[in-house]
This record gives structure tokens, C-alpha cells and sequence, in this order.
């Protein structure tokens, strides 16, 4: 039943590098290796982006056929869904407080570990274990508890007279709890943060000290260009994720995005619409305008990226 | 102390021995908070029902066994064993997907000349960068068209088919690296591209392997979202799935048993770190810089 290599008619490409095999074969053998990855891009990305845009114009409830119902579903979301809104506002609430704040500490560990030199590993691994436990259920359970009425940050706080009560039960600072979930999970741009201060070269820090350069000098002019790269592609990782928030919000609101939908991030609320709600048409819409504002947002990230991010020596071979 | 200063780059540590303590002081500090969720995890799960909200100690006042062999019991009258099974399964058949389909896709990125390839990498790059909600919904149509929803199908059938591109590119990076004079010599040798793949190739990719299969386990075992939608059965629930039950349910004197679960479910991860934490850091370190 596989489908193996879908030969392409002739004309390859000059090969470089002096390929001694005939090229038809290393052509054909090129998509035998492919043919997995071309099955899954074709039938598990581009054809359901096509249908999720073809359905976010009809009304569909999973039983009946797709009723075309033109732009109805836009126009709702936007001029007649407070809620929508409101999920729009809360991710953004949620984006604009936990990115900044994690590649801020990021980067704050990545440098003050980098002078570290007994122990540097064992730092290294302690601080990136939350990322990988961040994201499970339990942790968000933990978290849950942690940010109820009575649980840990309660007593702590009240114990220092400032009395918020449990966050999660609170509009405004439950987000709040969400974002500083994803701040503890840190470790993982750190991790990349590290390895890129690592790749600066000692003698530009050198020749820095010899004319006399202070350390925020040096951090400005050395530090930050060299690492601005890193801090790009960091930068839009993290933002692309944290659009996409769910299992924390989803634990912390048990799944309904309260209080007072100061939880519903987009995400929960698309889920809410699509399969609880069962308006897969609706959430279809919202899945394009999602998948929309990511791509302006990277798109604008890309372009101002020009006049911050500096390569230093552009000799990567890769396909870009 | 004695190292040798080969590193030259932090001024202020090298050379006031106070200003290295206090550094260490500081990162210690940061630790302890962070570690506290986890602590505050495993102490509350030997906690007996009524300490869990009326102490603020941390820790319990008597290991309350209890609460895990409660947990042992499962959810839903569904064994804590079979829902560690199920668990198994699915991120087991995430691994050998993403492990073989990720590996011929990059082999092939990294090495190989066809037509199309530099769109079609780009176009294998943009799609690291998809947000998965985009494409849900039309999936889980078309696995409900194909009777695979409540099965396990839906979480992997799609790595066989390397959907996860961020490993495609993981492991392209990683071949990149390696020598081309041990293919040509194969090549001399005799061999074609599938000889020079699994024998030279392949042996060589281990590490890149290594972290492909950690990263998919890990997230395959915490992807809370995919598991919600697909399943619904609770024989059929994962230790992810069968903790929601406790999401929804509010009292408090569930907690022990509740995070007894949850230790149980983060159990695997802990482990896999503790024995591969270099190829995870190294595998996100390297993730990283050479885009």
C-alpha cells in the first residue's frame, strides 16, 4: 500500500560535490526516504488547513453536512462574541506578562551561571527540569493548589499582611498564577541562552578590559549583539508557544476558564466552542484568526528583527 | 578554586572570591523556590486528609501510605496499571514513530539531491512553527471518518508520518555535522544510499536519536489537549487523562490520593531525566544556534 517513490521526470539539479551515483537514482531514492514525511505534510497539515478554512465559512456540528454560511462566523466572533474578546484580551494579558518575565530570568541565570564554574552542570540541569515537567497536568494541579484560597502563596502572603486570598479565585491575578508557571519553566531558553554566551569569543571581552571597558559596557556592546540571534529565535519560540496556553488555564479553572472568564484563554475557549459546544465551524474561524495573528506577529518579529539582531559571521549552510 | 583561569570572561567572580559565594548563594536561593512546587508535590502526597489544608508545615506529620495505595486503586474503577499501560503505549509508539520517520525525512534533507528541496526544507521549517490548533479540528474529522477516535491511533499515526518537524530538523542538524568522506567512502565501497544510510549514517545520528526519543516521550506523556479530545473512554484514559477527573472534583480531602497520582504520573519523566539530562540539555542547547 505505500506509495514509494513518486519518481520526478528528469532534469536534477546540478549536484555539487562530485556525485559519482547516476542522479535518477539518488533522486528516487531521495523519496523513498521522504515518502513518510510527504504523506504526513500533505494529509495531516495541508489538507486539514485547507478543510479548517473551507469549514470556518459553514456552520458544522460533526452530524450534519457543512452548511455555507459565508463570512457568519467572522463576523460573530468579532462584532458579537464578548467572549471571544475576552479570550483574546486574556492571552494577550497572559503572552505580554510571562514572555518578557522568562526571558528576562532566562537570560539573567544564563549570564550569572556562565561565570559559574564549579557546578555549572548540576545548575544547569536543576534549573531546566521544570520545563519538562511544566507542561504535565500534575504540575498544573500542584500549581492549583498552591494558588488557592489557604495554599501556600495565601499563607505566605497574608503571613507578610498582604491579603489577596487564593489567586485562582480571583479575576485578574489568576492569569497572573498561569504566567508564573510558565516563568518557572524558564530553564529551557536558559539552556539556549547558555550555550550561545558560551560560543562568544573570550577575546572580545579581552581586548574590552584592556581599553577599559566596565562590565555593562561590555554587556551592552559585546554581550547582547552577539547573543541577539539567540534572543530572536528564543524570543519567537516562547511567543508562539505561549499563544497556544492550555493545560495550566484549562487545571487552574477546571476547565471551564473561570472566574468570570478571567482564565478563558483563546485556546480553551476554541476547544470550549469545538467540542463542547460542538460549533466546529465557529471554531474553525477562530483557528485561522489564531493561526493569522501568529503569523503577523512572527511576520513583524522577522522584520524588526533586522534592526536589532546581529549575525556576526553568516556561514551557516543551511537552507533558509 | 585552583582551575586554571582558561575561562577569561567573568572579571568580578574570578577575581573576588566573595563575589563567587554570594553568586552561588544566589543561585541556591533561586533553586529552593523553585523546587518548592515539587517539594510541596511530594510532601502532600504523604499527607494524611486533614493536615493537607489545615498545616502549613511542609512536611506531614506521619507518611500517610494511604493516599498512594488509594491512588493505586486508579480512577473510574481503572487501575493506576492500566492507565500507566495505556500511557506506555502511546508515548512508546510515539518514540519508534517519530525515531524512524524523522530519521529517513532528515537523511534526506541532510544529504540527498532532489528537486524541490530547498522550498520543500523551508516549507518543513514553517511547519515547526504551526500552531497546532490550526490543523485539530480537520484531524480529528478525519480520524473520526477513519472510526479512529477513542483509540490510540490519533496520537501515532501522525509521528510515523513525521508531523513532529522540529526533529526532522533536530536530527538534519545533527547529520549536517557529520564527516561526508564516510559516505563517499561508502559510496567507493558500493554502496547505495540505504546501505549508507542504515550502516554509516544511522549508527552515527545516535545521540540526535537519543534526544528525539526522550523529547517525544516526555511530551507525548504530558500532551494533556490531544489525549482530552481523542479519548474518552476511561479504560482507555492515561494517568493525564484519568487526573482530570480530579480537576473537576473540588474537595479538598481527595488531595493525598490526588498528588499520589500525580507523582505517579511525573515518575517516568523524572527518571528519564535523571538518566539522559545530557542529551536533553545538550539536544535544546543545540536546538537553538544553529538556525
Amino acid at each position: 500500500m505505500t506509495a514509494t517513490a513518486t519518481r520526478p521526470p528528469d532534469a536534477a539539479p546540478p549536484a555539487t560535490g562530485g556525485k559519482r551515483a547516476p542522479k535518477r537514482e539518488r533522486q528516487g531514492a531521495a523519496w523513498v526516504f521522504l515518502s513518510p514525511w510527504v504523506l504526513g505534510a500533505a494529509v495531516l497539515t495541508l489538507l486539514p488547513m485547507a478543510v479548517s478554512l473551507y469549514l470556518s465559512f459553514t456552520d458544522y456540528d460533526m452530524f450534519d453536512a457543512p452548511r455555507w454560511i459565508g463570512f457568519r462566523n467572522y463576523t460573530q466572533m468579532f462584532t458579537e462574541d464578548p467572549r471571544y474578546w475576552r479570550s483574546v484580551i486574556t492571552t494577550l494579558t497572559y503572552v505580554v506578562i510571562a514572555v518578557p518575565l522568562q526571558l528576562l530570568l532566562a537570560l539573567t541565570v544564563a549570564i550569572a551561571l556562565k561565570s559559574v564554574k564549579r557546578g555549572k552542570g548540576f545548575y544547569r540541569s536543576a534549573f531546566y527540569a521544570p520545563s519538562l515537567l511544566g507542561a504535565s497536568m500534575s504540575i498544573a494541579l500542584v500549581w492549583r493548589a498552591i494558588f488557592n484560597d489557604g495554599g501556600s502563596v495565601d499563607n505566605l502572603l497574608s503571613g507578610m499582611g498582604i491579603d489577596i486570598g487564593g489567586w485562582i479565585n480571583k479575576p485578574g491575578w489568576a492569569i497572573l498564577s498561569v504566567a508564573l508557571l510558565t516563568i518557572w519553566q524558564f530553564g529551557a531558553p536558559m539552556v539556549i541562552f547558555l550555550a550561545g554566551l558560551q560560543q562568544i569569543p573570550a577575546e572580545l571581552y579581552e581586548a574590552a578590559a584592556v581599553d577599559g571597558a566596565t562590565w555593562w559596557r561590555q554587556f551592552r556592546s559585546i554581550t547582547i549583539p552577539m547573543l541577539s540571534p539567540v534572543l530572536f529565535f528564543n524570543l519567537v519560540l516562547q511567543m508562539i508557544q505561549a499563544f497556544q496556553v492550555f493545560t495550566p488555564a484549562f487545571a487552574v479553572s477546571a476547565g471551564k476558564g473561570g472566574p468570570a472568564d478571567s482564565t478563558l484563554v483563546y485556546t480553551l475557549y476554541l476547544y470550549d466552542r469545538g467540542f463542547t459546544a460542538s460549533h466546529m465551524g465557529y471554531a474553525s474561524a477562530m483557528a485561522w484568526a489564531l493561526l493569522l495573528a501568529i503569523g503577523v506577529v512572527t511576520a513583524v518579529l522577522f522584520r524588526t528583527s533586522r534592526a536589532w539582531v546581529f549575525y556576526a559571521n553568516d556561514n551557516n549552510e543551511g537552507a533558509r | 578554586m585552583t582551575t586554571a583561569p582558561i575561562t577569561t570572561t567573568a572579571p568580578a567572580a574570578r577575581r573576588r572570591p566573595t563575589g563567587r559565594i554570594v553568586l552561588h548563594i544566589c543561585l541556591i536561593a533561586v533553586l529552593l523556590v523553585m523546587l518548592y512546587p515539587l517539594a510541596w508535590l511530594l510532601a502532600t502526597s504523604f499527607k494524611p486528609a486533614d493536615e493537607v489544608i489545615a498545616s502549613l508545615k511542609l512536611l506531614p506529620s506521619h507518611f500517610e501510605w494511604g493516599n498512594y495505595s488509594t491512588a493505586l486503586d486508579g480512577v473510574n474503577e481503572v487501575s493506576v496499571g492500566r492507565l500507566l499501560w495505556n500511557s506506555l503505549l502511546i508515548a512508546g509508539g510515539a518514540v519508534l514513530g517519530n525515531v524512524i520517520s524523522c530519521s529517513l525525512a532528515a537523511y534526506a534533507f541532510a544529504r540527498l539531491r532532489f528537486r524541490m528541496r530547498g522550498p520543500l526544507f523551508a516549507f518543513m521549517i514553517a511547519t515547526i512553527m504551526l500552531p497546532h490548533h490550526a490543523i485539530l479540528i480537520p484531524q480529528y474529522i478525519i480520524f473520526n471518518q477513519l472510526g479512529m477516535v477513542n483509540t490510540y491511533w490519533p496520537m501515532i499515526l501522525p509521528k510515523f508520518l513525521a508531523t513532529d518537524a522540529f526533529f526532522v530538523f533536530l536530527i538534519v542538524q545533527f547529520m549536517r555535522g557529520l564527516p561526508r568522506e564516510l559516505e563517499e567512502a561508502a559510496r567507493i565501497d558500493g554502496c547505495g544510499p540505504f546501505r549508507s544510510f542504515f550502516s554509516v549514517i544511522l549508527p552515527l545520528t545516535r545521540p540526535a536519536l537519543i534526544t528525539t526519543a526522550i523529547f517525544t516521550f516526555i511530551w507525548t506523556w504530558n500532551d494533556f489537549f490531544t489525549q482530552l479530545i481523542y479519548l474518552f473512554e476511561p479504560e482507555k484514559f492515561t494517568l493525564t487523562l484519568a487526573l482530570r477527573s480530579f480537576v473537576d472534583a473540588s474537595s479538598q480531602s481527595a488531595f493525598g490520593p490526588m498528588f499520589a497520582m500525580s507523582v505517579f504520573a511525573l515518575l517516568p519523566i523524572v527518571l528519564f531525566f535523571l538518566a539522559f539530562q545530557r542529551f536533553l540539555v545538550e539536544g535544546m542547547a543545540s536546538s537553538g544556534l544553529k538556525g
